[in-house]
């Protein structure tokens, strides 16, 4: 069981480039010119993982930045959701988009079930819930 | 005297005239909501906890809560402080905050329970200055830094990549790119991130659009930050703005899950210009914005009026208002791109005021877009400071000894990298098969101020291979392989290195820059304040960088400059000793007391004037009135008032002139004491052959017990400005340098060559 990433362990990409290889990534120091050349390293391996960002998490928090943490977690969930479904649910979020409910909650079951991500589809109902309460269901043009 | 059909001090009249009167001001209305700090329709600072859950925010019941108050109360708001923080009176706080005893660390705790108004009640406590020291105080990293604008009016990618090349010499931590048409902007961001990679590597680069797009332009690897997030303060302005807390921290997460650095922005006067105000100050909304950034968990925000700031400069109180919402920003440690862009002022002086408190007290970035382009250039519309004032920036920075973000560059050495990065944008549009500029397109850009002196490409054609950049789906890395094929290997690098931050993610954690090659951010480099000696310091090698502005005047340049005069002057005049100097008989006798370098070491005035026409006009303006010249060279001092009373004493007469070399000359009495003298021309800069003359006539006319009127020189002060002054102490340092104590005056007899015209 690693311990949780404090302060200390910042930039990771310094101070433990070991944990970024965990997820099958390739090495850091193995990301350079040559292999872009040779076609070796793509645009897929200069993202970033959702295991890096579990781990700005971890920081963050040590930080004193709780919210921020949140942000990252979030974000972990949606590193492997599709550009056009990302694109989707935030417009779906815009005020006026959805005519009710079901749209933004079947969203969420998506992003649930078939992403696994669980505090983003949580997210996407709360954001149900108020536009609801608010009246945001509403035509705008 | 009443000038006829005039009932005006003319004085308005001319104030009419000065840049000032372009802005105008707005009576505070706090109902109209035009009202900085404080509007009675503000609510009391309050907070009601109920089981763990806030039941109550600044006098609003939950059932009551609008999305923003459901948002701050859910995700700002942690109830564990809350009660805390809201107890202690807000006048208190605010010394907390100006406090360096009291750590940032632990104010920044106190803010996660302190609702909206009460964050607004504390800091409006504050005055300008204290905002300021807070803000030094507050702000999350230590290392201030800066942000620039590039963008022109024709799009043109190879300017964009000459502009951004230099904006990336001259320090700036990021640059920030839009379009005039917007279908340009793969274009615009291509350009810019290989501009951005001449030099050096980390500059991150933003290319502002439309808001899908601009997600899709850096998960094409080619931009690593956006700050368009924006946020506002009131439920019907947010939907206007066609979002809601709950979409924009969805995006807030999309963009950090494609590992991409990310702020919000917010600012005064966005409500107020968009008709949702509810009647509140600036300050509150602004507070409310900020808290929803915190809680919506963003490392920063671009705050500070930003669009808004014009508006809100028309208020009372205005950039007081400005610098106060940072302020809560950074109290509630949030990365601060501190505004500071539109320009708010016709008036250089408001420009200066405004930018003053930042630099001295440093920021995350100072501007959140200085305009490192020409005016007419700045896409996002002209900043508060501008490629035309660029210089004055440096030197304030020089001035005041603070860390303003930015280096001076070198002539020659800027003018390379400009070929270099239009060079570089060329070979990859080649490369890649998307344009082909010709030799004279690219010369064009590289010696042009700004699009209006290139021949270069229009917006039109820029649109084509914009979207052909779209439509390939061309990414950073065929980019970065164009860059290596042709050669731009340091480029490649650089642009990898860029493009490789995201794999770590670590600048996307708070106040994120990346400096010499190392990502730098409030974890580690934090902002450890605690009073004088602590927190950032401008280094001795900082402040050597920061004080290379242009043309600086040193002592050898000068020194050679005027030993290259002598030289040509030599034979103009030539000035025999003859002796010890007696004290005269000659009643009609003017005696001239020259400085000890005069036709020495030095041979022209301050003002250009060769000393062998100056000695001629005088001398022909003693004869003229009636007296007899006689010279002598004093070597005990070089003070005018001395040389002057010195020769008064030697003369016949009782009456001498005193004449420093850089053309300082004084009419003196025997009698008189060193200060007072008869007539001064103290301006030498100014003073002319013909006044000169003047001055030898009056000489001889006191001799003969007249009182002729005295010389003027006119002025409007230009000889006391900072032109001349480092030069006068310099080339005065040679005179004195050349005095002897209680060495005689030299007779002197003075023959001319060849006298200038």
């Amino acid at each position: 069981m690693r311990e949780k990433l404090t302060i200390r362990d910042y930039p990771i990409a310094e101070k433990r480039p070991e944990l970024l290889e965990a997820e099958g990534g390739k090495a850091i120091a193995d990301l350079n010119l040559e292999a872009v050349e040779s076609g070796a390293v793509t645009m897929e391996d200069l993202r970033i993982t959702p295991l890096a960002l579990g781990l700005q998490a971890e920081i963050a928090r040590d930080a004193g930045r709780p919210t921020l943490a949140d942000n990252f977690e979030r974000a972990a969930e949606l590193v492997e959701v599709p550009q056009d479904f990302i694109m989707e649910v935030y417009e779906l979020l815009r005020p006026g988009r959805a005519a009710s409910k079901a749209p933004l909650m079947d969203a969420a079951r998506v992003l649930r079930e078939v992403h696994g991500a669980r505090r983003m589809a949580a997210f996407v109902e709360e954001a149900a819930e108020v536009y609801e309460r608010r009246g945001l269901f509403r035509y705008r043009f | 005297m009443m000038v006829q059909g005039s009932n005006r001090w003319r004085r308005f009249a001319e104030w009419d005239e000065r840049p000032l009167r372009l802005d105008k001001f707005a009576a505070e209305d706090a109902a109209s909501g035009f009202s900085a700090f404080s509007s009675p329709s503000d609510p009391k600072p309050s907070v009601g906890i109920v089981e763990g859950q806030v039941s109550s925010l600044d006098g609003v019941p939950a059932a009551d809560f609008d999305m923003i108050d459901l948002f701050i109360a859910k995700y700002h708001i942690d109830p564990a402080v809350a009660p805390e923080a809201m107890a202690i009176p807000s006048p208190q706080i605010a010394r907390m905050l100006v406090d360096m005893n009291v750590p940032r660390a632990e104010l920044v705790r106190l803010a996660h329970g302190m609702t909206p108004a009460k964050l607004a009640e504390v800091v409006a406590e504050l005055s300008a200055l204290e905002i300021a020291f807070a803000y030094s105080k507050m702000r999350a990293r230590k290392t201030p830094g800066n942000q620039a604008h590039v963008t022109n009016a024709k799009d043109d990618p190879l300017q964009l990549a000459a502009d951004a090349a230099v904006a990336v010499a001259l320090g700036f931590d990021e640059i920030e790119t839009t379009m005039r048409v917007s279908r340009n902007a793969w274009s615009n961001a291509v350009a810019c991130c290989v501009g951005a990679a001449v030099g050096r590597w980390g500059v991150l680069f933003q290319c502002s659009s439309e808001e899908a797009e601009e997600l899709r332009i850096g998960m094409a690897g080619f931009s690593s930050y956006a700050e368009t997030v924006s946020v506002y303060g009131t439920e019907r302005a947010f939907i206007d703005g066609d979002d809601t807390p709950w979409s924009k921290a969805f995006l807030a997460a999309a963009y950090a899950s494609r590992g991409i650095k990310m702020r919000c922005t917010s600012g005064a006067g966005s409500e107020l210009l968009m008709g949702f105000h509810e009647s509140k100050s600036l300050l509150y909304l602004e507070a409310r914005c900020l808290c929803l950034q915190r809680a919506m968990g963003v490392q920063g925000t671009q705050n500070g009026g930003i669009d808004g700031a014009p508006l809100t400069a028309t208020m009372p109180g205005g950039f007081r208002e400005l610098m106060a919402e940072n302020l809560i920003a950074v109290w509630l440690d949030l990365e601060c791109a501190s505004g500071n862009d539109a320009r708010p002022t016709e008036s250089e002086i408001r420009v200066g005021a405004k930018i003053l408190p930042y630099l001295i007290a440093g920021s995350d970035l100072i501007c959140s877009g200085f305009g490192s382009i020409l005016k007419y250039d700045n896409s996002f519309n002209p900043s508060l400071l501008n490629g035309e004032e660029l210089e004055d920036y440096l030197v304030l920075q020089r001035d005041f000894e603070a860390d303003g973000g930015l280096t001076p560059i070198a002539e020659e050495a800027t003018l390379d990298l400009r070929r270099r990065a239009t060079d570089a944008i060329a070979a990859v549009f080649e490369e890649l098969d998307l344009a082909s500029p010709s030799a004279a397109m690219l010369a064009s850009v590289v010696v042009a101020s700004g699009s209006d002196e290139t021949e270069s490409y229009r917006p039109g054609e820029v649109a084509v291979i914009s979207e052909a950049i779209k439509a390939r789906a061309l990414s950073v890395i065929d980019v970065i392989r164009a860059l290596a094929a042709r050669g731009f290997r340091e480029e490649a690098e650089n642009l990898l290195q860029l493009v490789k931050l995201r794999v770590s993610g670590d600048y996307l954690q708070t106040s994120a820059v990346v400096r010499g090659g190392r990502v730098l951010s409030a974890i580690n480099d934090p902002n450890d304040y605690q009073g004088p000696g602590t927190g950032y310091r401008v280094s001795e090698a900082r402040r050597q960088e920061l004080n290379a502005i242009r043309d600086v005047l040193d002592r050898e340049t000068v020194l050679n400059q005027e030993a290259e005069v002598a030289r040509r002057s030599a034979r103009e005049l030539s000035l025999k000793v003859m002796g010890p100097a007696e004290i005269g008989t000659d009643g009609a006798e003017v005696v001239v007391g020259v400085s000890p370098g005069f036709g020495v070491k030095l041979f022209r005035t301050v003002g250009g004037i060769p000393l062998a026409a100056l000695m001629t006009e005088m001398v022909a303006g003693i004869e003229e009135g009636g007296g007899r010249a006689r010279i002598v060279r004093m070597r005990h001092t070089a003070d005018t008032s001395f040389l002057g009373l010195s020769a008064a004493r030697l003369s016949g007469s009782g009456i001498g002139i005193g004449l420093q070399a850089k053309g300082t000359a004084v009419i003196h009495q025997a009698d008189r004491l060193p200060h007072n003298n008869l007539e001064l021309f103290s301006n030498s800069p100014i003073t002319q052959l013909s006044h000169y003359r003047r001055l030898g006539y009056n000489a001889a006319q006191y001799a003969q017990g007249l009182a002729p009127e005295p010389v003027v020189v006119p002025t409007r002060g230009e000889a006391m400005g900072s032109r001349y002054h480092a030069r006068v102490a310099l080339i005065y340092a040679i005179e004195t340098e050349l005095t002897e104590d209680g060495a005689a005056p030299e007779e002197i007899m003075m023959s001319f060559g060849r006298v200038p015209a």
